[in-house]
């Protein structure tokens, strides 16, 4: 069952991200482009993790640990860059 | 040389496993296109970090079965990752909402309808 749904779950994931690439061309906004490329990191960890299931290795994991951290972590500099100009204060 | 045979799962796991992957899909899908497809950044940011939260907390708690069933050890280090975007997204959204009315209130002074 889970062999015969994954191939159409990644296709549903691809599709996100096609979707979520669309907006950030688009903007029109910069937190709209912000947006975009938070949706688009939290479906590339999701897109991972199910390739590791796909072929039944752990060592997706980690990488999927490390989009995690550092997506947050950009998403949050670029939203304050935008708010106030500068990233530490 | 010759291929180990498919580890077969048990028929409760397979089912779980296909429900969550699926309800994950969906969800990220309907996500995906309210982001694309709404009118006002506002209701933009409704769609993704909500139906996304779901989307990736049923991918990972499919995952953390899968392998949790395979190696026969519950080790749930997936649990880690649906954690840590369970507590981050809420953040991101709001601090990029403050920026989007940083913005709007720095172009002509109003705050949106």
């Amino acid at each position: 069952m889970t062999a015969a749904v994954l191939p159409w779950v990644i296709g549903a994931f691809v599709i996100a991200l096609l979707l979520s690439l669309g907006r950030l061309l688009r903007g029109p906004t910069a937190p709209d482009r912000i947006l975009a490329l938070d949706t688009m990191y939290v479906n590339a960890m999701a897109l991972l993790v199910l390739i590791g299931i796909e072929l039944d290795s752990a060592l997706y994991f980690e990488a999927a640990l490390v989009i995690a951290m550092l997506g947050f972590v950009g998403t949050v500099a670029l939203a304050k860059h935008v708010a106030r100009g500068r990233i530490i204060d | 040389m010759t291929t180990p045979p498919p580890f077969e799962l048990p028929l409760w796991a397979d089912a779980l496993i296909a429900t969550l992957l699926v309800v994950g899909a969906l969800a990220t899908l309907l996500g995906a296109y309210g982001l694309a497809r709404f009118s006002q950044f506002y209701l933009r940011v409704h769609a993704p970090t909500k139906a996304t939260t779901l989307g990736v907390g049923g991918v990972l708690l499919a995952s953390a079965i899968w392998f949790g069933v395979r190696g026969g050890t519950f080790l749930p280090r997936e649990l880690l990752i649906t954690l840590f975007v369970f507590l981050t997204a809420p953040v991101s959204a709001h601090l990029l909402i403050k920026a989007a009315l940083h913005l709007a209130r720095l172009k002509d002074g109003s705050l949106p309808k």
